[in-house]
């Protein structure tokens, strides 16, 4: 059946020399290497639902009255947007179901690039020639976490609107052009022009997307142009040859069953569990607010940051210089990302290793660097944990200013205590495996074998 | 009005302010049945003789300026005395922490004896008569954004303030909501009518009723608070489902 499709190409294109090499493309079969593959086809999903969405969603701030069933929202004033998209929600067929579904996606779609990220940066994956590669992973991190946030603010309720509110004071408080820059994202003061839905709406469904998808094109071309990297397990891996599955009949089917699964996991949970009910927060007036407003979990370590750097602006005179919520929304992430894009160049500068680099290390094989993004993600993680403080004080009852104090300095300690840790369990773990191979190769010479090379 | 409510107000973060003020514990021994006897075992030590409060130079002036270590209960009236029983709020547990909703020691004919009694101390509300079956849904959910949310949480599910938790009200009944709004309990702000009106509050009150049972659409509910259960959902379910999958059709290291 293939040889009659590719026949059928070739006569018609010419393509066969490029399709056999396509077929027979080998794919590396560790399953870590799949968790890029739930990305993408979590991104599919959000394409696929997206669209669904984008047939009944008006993006639009004029002002309008409820009038269907929903009744705790009768008669009252709301933007089109949000009436839209509680329509959608109750009235459209399945409207309900592709708008959690697309929600859950999202949230399953950063969850699973971050997964990715761990994989790449806990191997060394990262190193020459395929630095460019994980360039092009962590901007479209940083884009999806943008588009993400686009998404939660289009709706137009309670919580959109208050985290419109945070992310427009945020850009306020980048120094000298914070003021000017949202001036001219929003075109007036918050909540600003209605022109700000349109422009919203144009990133979220278009250019972002485009953007999402131009650079995973340039990321996938550039895996497959400089191939897979792989495990040093057995003598036939080395960094001249490369090993794997084909395309068909090994990756193929697999690759599809991932597919379905991802599919069955996100449409399970648009189905069964409630996510963003926005008919419960209602819609958006500027000054209303509801308690414990919280950004979906991507961005939780940006208001765990928000929480964490104490009250102190930079001031001269009467012009304030630097106003707080730079330190945790702007600086913090900028500092992350800059040391995430800055790592592979770091590791050549600090090991000296310039060279071409086809083999993954274990974590355990390259210590300081696995104890490194240990202390890394350690720090994101506990400013992340910071962001549902409020949330733990409610349901837990621990103390709020307890928790923030506890918080911030564990903010200092763990990083380093993680730092030491993970590099003592490397070792710890590289001196069992030397011991266990001598008492191997001991065993062996006792039974009277020949010594059998590694 | 103004001036009993502010002193009701005044009752609570005194005791609250003051320490030592824990006094007695009901249940042992007392079988006074009558609203008197009941007051002189429970509730006498820190509010002094006939409810005249108890003041102390020696205590440094609690919140509105207040010296004493229980605020007198002259005119605080039923509507007082009949939420802070019933919502369990005294007798005070730990004067250093804000008081929570617990089962009150205290029967219900103990209450109204005990409310009576200190109804009689001086001219005050009555316990009000909420009618939230009059009050529309649509409406109450407007009031409740503008007014109670900021605190409560949009489907009054709680949350926290400087110092306070707002709770939840899932367990509040419409006459305590409408004793809690008038009296303003704790750091709450007290609403005088000529901020929420009869007809308003029962407004309200018929949207906390309703938000206690709201149109679950979509599914599971989780919590109704929004993001941070939903990110709890997203890792532990559904990362965690997809990595599993990825384990089942991939291949592990051979040990």
């Amino acid at each position: 059946m293939i040889r009659a499709v590719v026949r059928y190409l070739d006569e018609r294109s010419g393509t066969a020399p490029f399709l056999k090499k396509a077929l027979r493309y080998v794919f590396p079969d560790h399953w870590s290497f799949l968790l890029g593959e739930v990305a993408l086809y979590t991104f599919v999903i959000l394409v696929g639902t997206g669209i669904y969405l984008t047939l009944f969603f008006e993006p639009s701030t004029a002002t309008t009255y409820y009038t269907g069933h929903y009744l705790p929202l009768r008669g009252h004033e709301m933007s089109v947007a949000y009436r839209s998209a509680v329509d959608l929600s109750f009235k459209v067929r399945a409207g309900l179901l592709m708008r959690q579904t697309h929600h859950w996606a999202a949230d399953v779609f950063v969850a699973s690039i971050v997964l990715h990220m761990l994989r790449i940066f806990f191997t060394g994956a990262f190193r020459k020639p395929r630095d460019l590669t994980y360039y092009l992973g962590l901007t479209m991190l940083i884009v999806a976490l943008l588009e993400g946030y686009l998404g939660y603010s289009l709706v137009d309720d309670l919580l959109s609107g208050m985290g419109l509110a945070i992310g427009y004071s945020v850009l306020m408080s980048i120094p000298f052009v914070g003021g000017n820059l949202a001036l001219l994202l929003w075109g007036a003061p918050f909540p600003g022009k209605p022109d700000f839905e349109s422009r919203m709406y144009v990133a979220h469904v278009f250019l972002l997307p485009i953007l999402i998808a131009t650079l995973l094109g340039l990321h996938l071309f550039l895996v497959a142009a400089r191939h897979h990297t792989q495990f040093r397990e057995s003598r036939r891996t080395t960094e001249k040859k490369v090993i794997g599955i084909p395309t068909f009949p090994g990756q193929a089917p697999r690759s599809l069953g991932l597919f379905f699964a991802v599919a069955a996991v996100l449409f399970l949970l648009g189905g069964l569990i409630q996510i963003n009910p926005i008919w419960l927060w209602g819609p958006y007036h500027v000054a209303q607010g509801t308690n414990g407003a919280q950004p979906d979990w991507y961005l939780g370590w940006l208001i765990g940051a928000l929480r964490l750097v104490p009250s102190f602006d930079v001031t001269i005179g009467h012009y304030t210089l630097v106003p707080n919520p730079f330190w945790g929304g702007a600086l913090f992430p900028l500092l992350v990302f800059l040391i995430l894009y800055l790592s592979p160049w770091l590791e050549r500068r600090l090991t000296g290793e310039y060279g071409f680099r086809h083999l993954l290390d274990r974590p355990r094989d390259a210590p300081w660097r696995t104890a490194l993004g240990a202390a890394l993600f350690t720090w994101v993680f506990v400013v992340f944990l910071a962001g549902a403080s409020d949330r733990v004080f409610v349901s837990f009852g621990v103390s709020y200013v307890g928790q923030i104090w506890v918080y911030r300095v564990l903010v200092v300690i763990l990083p380093v205590v993680a730092l030491f840790a993970t590099r003592r369990l490397c070792l710890a773990l590289q001196e069992s495996e030397r011991l266990g191979r001598i008492r191997k190769q001991a065993e062996a010479e006792a039974r009277g074998e020949m010594p059998q090379p590694e | 009005m103004h001036a009993v409510v502010r002193r009701a107000l005044a009752t609570v973060i005194v005791v609250l302010a003051l320490p030592a003020a824990a006094g007695a514990q009901p249940g042992v021994g007392v079988k006074a049945k009558t609203g008197k006897g009941l007051y002189a075992a429970y509730c006498l030590s820190c509010h002094g003789v006939d409810g005249s409060g108890v003041t102390s130079t020696s205590h440094p002036p609690g919140v509105l300026d207040v010296h004493g270590l229980g605020p007198p209960l002259k005119g605080v009236g039923a509507l007082a005395a009949d939420f802070y029983l019933t919502i369990g709020y005294m007798p005070l547990a730990d004067p250093h922490e804000q008081p929570r909703h617990t089962k009150s020691p205290f029967d219900d004919r103990e209450i109204a004896a005990l409310v009576a009694y200190v109804a009689s101390l001086g001219k005050g509300a009555g316990v009000p008569h909420p009618q939230p079956q009059r009050g529309d849904i649509s409406r109450g959910l407007s009031l409740f954004t503008e007014h109670c949310a900021g605190c409560h949480q949009v489907v009054a599910e709680g949350g926290y303030v400087t110092n306070a938790v707002a709770p939840p009200l899932h367990q509040a009944t419409p006459v305590q909501i409408a004793e809690a709004v008038r009296i303003g309990p704790y750091l709450m702000p007290t609403f005088p009518a000529s901020q929420i009106s009869d007809s308003q509050l029962n407004s309200i009150i018929a949207y906390v009723q309703w938000a206690k049972h709201p149109d679950d659409r979509g599914g599971w509910s989780i919590g109704r608070i929004g993001p941070v259960p939903e990110g709890l959902v997203a890792w532990l379910i559904a990362a965690t489902a997809l990595v599993g999958c990825c384990l089942v059709i991939g291949r592990r290291f051979q040990r």
